[in-house]
């Protein structure tokens, strides 16, 4: 017979185990925050974030934004679009098809779907490698994503102010669009944002489609720079500046980009946390200027 | 009322204007009761279309890809996958080293990974006391919000390091009799490259494999109780078996997320093309191999190289529609956009 | 008789609910002692107290004595584990365990312990699904689910499962509650028999099954014991006006 103490004291130890490997997956999340940093804050100035090359990584910057806008404008309103149809319309055989789908692609491989754009948009249509290739990759990756918070936040949105405008004789597009969305619009702008921060700190994609450049880039059909791109090439030594200048700029930029994602994906989440209440309150007054309207 | 409801249909939603305007016969309720329907059937099919563009669209992708890819796959037919050298100057490309990187990083990455990642869900789920479940949730999600280039940095920076000086020459020490510890310490090998992907499938299979547990309805842990169990005996006999398929599909998804991930591996791997059991020679993955040649690769290699890219998307396909279908089974809610979020 | 178990100024909480309200009641050992009363009474809750099977529950805190065999289970030093295998529980929804077999569900408390000697395992499974009368129907397919039989054989299953650790006290939350006549009839006979070697307190909304099988009967309002007797006292006598409204379907 094992005796009680024994079995207390296991319990006592898988306990501890389970607390250490918390800690065990704090470590290098502290660990990479405290290096960023140390080695990123001393690079920190204005001409570091507003020029290029041997003195900044301006120019990476304004590439980063300008992909991350481009996919943006592409892939929001399609992921939305097919968020809407898999939460409102999607009780059906395409419905959980696409939705099955939608899953699966959300966990590709990024670099797969740089190389999928690269095959259409540089071979087969001769385009060049450019900020517009990029943001069609990263836009294919954002898709999933919105699509998946969209499908969840207007899911949460009751039943019952569905019901009851199409009570009213309100046709089931506007339903869909003024009652629906607009309970739901805290969750699908959300998830908009954690996507943005996702894609931003893409990098795979971009190595296989916009290159990389030391210069301004403006026009969204030329070869650009993107923060993501130079950590990769200064890290790896691929480029003009000396070795130990060149990592130097990586952490410069690595303190760039990520106070960039983070701070776009903690605020986004720590707000959305209190999405839930909002959204009951938001249900009431729909339900309220429903009944006034009848 | 002389319209009818099937002649209103006819005329469709190009005249919507004018027939609000013109009151004359027709009752304002017919009118938009018509409108309505077709306005409905119009929109479900634009928003249908849209949602199914994007699957077609992949789809469509692929087979670009595949013949983007043609002339290696003619080059080398099904030896490619056996191949074992990569030489520019002969012309000749195989892809087994890098399957054989691929599997070998990702195997160390679910075999320290997965039990940190399971110990952590079920402190999460289980042991820890109700307010600091969400912030600490909160925290290891913020481990899947960190640039993979920025994991890769960090590696070379400050993992590198700790892996030469100390951790390398120990397992050298005490391991290198066997055939995965042989070697020179270097701080870019298989081993740095696996332990980064061990902590990049913490946040998703942590995560998923959490709700997982919470899924465990209630009544199941206070049979375990009842009995006398210890919280431990709970969680092992009436937890963790009941949620067993979904903490599987978790690994899964995190087997997937270290098949494909690429620029955290291409900065740690070392980037050789030999096959070497040994973790601590450098070595490459399906997906590094593309990061790293793929600005000097042209021609054959680059068809090569699209090779590699419809391999993986063969692999991450399987492996994520398997990981999916183990989940749906169990939960039919959890989406693991992004890590887990 | 004997007093088995006796809660002293019991009181449970959920969070700011207040679920038992200073609750003393002494449950005479060997007999049935059925808890009555309208949903929401904290009649489960106070079970729950009993075997320490409420402070699982998020934000739940006890507050009082109970006392089994003259030692109060909530005492600093007095150990919830230990108290458990002494009072088993079986629950409203049967809740066999089910990844394992039948054989398994039955002896998952023994194998807690330790036990692994077949033979002694073998016998308990025979004796506890004897105990619980679902030898003879599942002899054949011990190695089947636990989930693979009816309803009524799981809640069985689960009283056998109970049962094979051996307790001196089984407390039941109205088991029969998601069963059909059927099935509840067997289920009370079976308590019936199990009566002169275990004590048994059950949790019923069923007042006829209350009458059918306790020799003493609790009322419970509102948190708060309102009369506890002789069943038979109880219900043909009661002592209190809210009895009498209650088990004569009067209530408010």
């Amino acid at each position: 017979m094992r005796s009680h103490k024994l079995r207390k004291r296991v319990d006592m130890a898988a306990s501890l185990l389970a607390v250490g490997c918390v800690l065990v997956a704090l470590i290098p999340l502290v660990s990479i925050l405290v290096e960023v940093i140390r080695n990123g804050a001393p690079m920190l100035s204005w001409e570091f974030i507003t020029d290029r090359t041997t003195s900044g990584v301006g120019n990476a910057i304004l590439g980063s934004l300008q992909i991350v806008m481009y996919a943006a404008f592409i892939g929001l309103p399609v992921g939305i679009l097919t968020g809407i149809y898999i939460s409102e319309f999607g009780n059906n055989r395409m419905g959980s098809t696409i939705r099955f789908f939608n899953d699966v692609m959300a966990n590709f491989p990024s670099i797969v779907v740089g190389l999928l754009v690269y095959a259409m948009l540089i071979v087969y249509l001769g385009m060049t490698y450019s900020i517009i290739v990029a943001s069609v990759a990263l836009s294919i990756i954002m898709i999933p994503i919105v699509a998946n918070t969209t499908e969840e936040s207007l899911k949460m949105v009751p039943n019952s102010l569905r019901e009851g405008a199409l009570a009213l004789g309100v046709p089931r597009w506007r339903t869909v669009l003024k009652v629906v969305l607009s309970n739901g619009r805290s969750g699908v702008i959300t998830g908009a944002l954690l996507a943005v921060a996702r894609v931003a700190g893409e990098t795979a994609p971009l190595i296989l489609t916009t290159m990389f450049s030391y210069f301004w880039t403006v026009s969204p059909n030329e070869p650009s720079a993107a923060l993501p791109t130079l950590i990769f090439n200064y890290a790896m030594g691929y480029s003009s500046l000396t070795v130990d200048e060149a990592m130097r700029h990586a952490w410069g930029a690595a303190l760039v980009l990520i106070m960039l994602v983070l701070s776009l994906n903690v605020s986004v989440r720590l707000l959305s946390m209190r999405r839930f209440k909002k959204n009951h309150k938001g249900a009431r007054r729909w339900r309220t200027r429903l009944s006034l309207k009848a | 009322m002389k319209c009818g409801d099937a002649n209103m249909n006819e005329r469709g939603t190009e005249e919507r204007g004018s027939l609000q305007k013109t009151r004359s016969g027709l009752s304002l309720a017919t009118v938009r009761k018509t409108l309505g329907r077709s306005g409905d059937r119009l929109f479900v099919y634009l928003v249908g279309l849209v949602a199914l563009s994007t699957l077609m669209l992949v789809w469509l992708l692929v087979a670009f890809m595949i013949s983007d890819s043609i002339e290696s796959i003619e080059e080398f037919g099904f030896g490619y996958l056996t191949g074992r050298t990569w030489e520019e100057q002969k012309g000749v490309y195989g892809a087994l080293p890098f399957i054989f990187g691929t599997l070998l990083t990702s195997a160390i990455a679910v075999a320290i990974g997965v039990p940190v990642s399971i110990g952590i869900a079920i402190y999460l789920s289980e042991l820890a006391p109700a307010w600091i479940r969400e912030p600490l949730s909160f925290v290891i999600e913020l481990l899947a919000a960190i640039p993979s280039v920025i994991y890769g940095l960090w590696a070379m920076g400050a993992l590198r390091p700790l892996l030469v000086n100390s951790v390398e020459p120990w397992l050298v020490k005490w391991f290198g009799w066997t055939p995965f510890f042989e070697g020179t310490p270097q701080g870019l090998d298989k081993l740095a490259a696996g332990l980064i992907l061990a902590i990049m499938i913490i946040p998703t299979v942590a995560s998923v494999s959490k709700e997982a547990l919470r899924a465990v309805p209630d009544s199941q842990r206070e049979a375990a109780l009842s009995l006398g169990a210890t919280r431990y005996e709970t969680t092992r006999m009436a937890v963790l078996t009941y949620a067993r398929s979904g903490i599987f599909g978790a690994c899964i998804l995190g087997l997937g997320r270290a098949f494909g991930e690429t620029m955290a591996v291409t900065m740690t791997i070392g980037n050789s093309n030999a096959i070497s059991w040994s973790l601590i020679d450098p070595g490459q993955t399906m997906a590094s191999l593309i990061a790293n040649r793929w600005g000097e690769a042209e021609g054959l290699q680059r068809a090569s190289l699209i090779e590699i890219g419809v391999i993986l998307f063969v692999i991450a396909l399987l492996v994520n529609v398997f990981a999916r279908l183990m989940l749906g089974r169990v939960l039919k809610s959890v989406h693991t956009t992004g890590g887990g979020l | 008789m004997e007093n088995k178990i006796v809660t002293e100024g019991l009181n449970a909480y959920f969070g700011d609910v207040h679920a038992v309200k200073g609750v003393d009641l002494a449950i005479p050992a060997n007999s049935i002692t059925a808890i009555i009363g309208p949903s929401g009474c904290g009649k489960s809750t106070l079970i729950r107290c009993m075997n320490r099977m409420h402070e699982v529950v998020k934000d739940a805190r006890v507050e009082g004595r109970v006392v089994i065999d003259g030692e109060d289970i909530y005492a600093p030093g007095s150990d919830a584990v230990e108290i458990r295998r002494k009072v088993g529980m079986v629950f409203q929804k049967p809740n066999p365990f089910p990844t394992m077999s039948i054989y398994d569900n039955v002896v998952a408390g023994l194998r807690l312990n330790g036990e692994r000697d077949w033979k002694r395992l073998d016998a308990a499974v025979e004796r506890s699904l004897k105990l619980a009368a679902l030898w003879e129907e599942v002899k054949g397919q011990l190695d089947a689910s636990g989930v693979s039989i009816s309803g009524g054989q799981q809640q069985r299953l689960c009283i056998a499962r109970a049962l094979a650790v051996e307790p001196e006290v089984l407390l039941l939350d109205e088991p029969c509650s998601a069963l059909d006549p059927i099935a509840t009839a067997k289920i009370e006979d079976l308590l019936f028999d199990l009566k002169n070697n275990f004590t048994i307190v059950i949790v019923t909304h069923n007042m006829q099954q209350a009458a059918r099988i306790s020799d003493f009967t609790a009322f419970m309002y509102l948190g708060e014991l309102v009369e506890f007797g002789i069943t038979k006292d109880l219900f043909e006598n009661p002592k209190e006006e809210l009895t009498e409204k209650y088990i004569t379907g009067r209530f408010g």
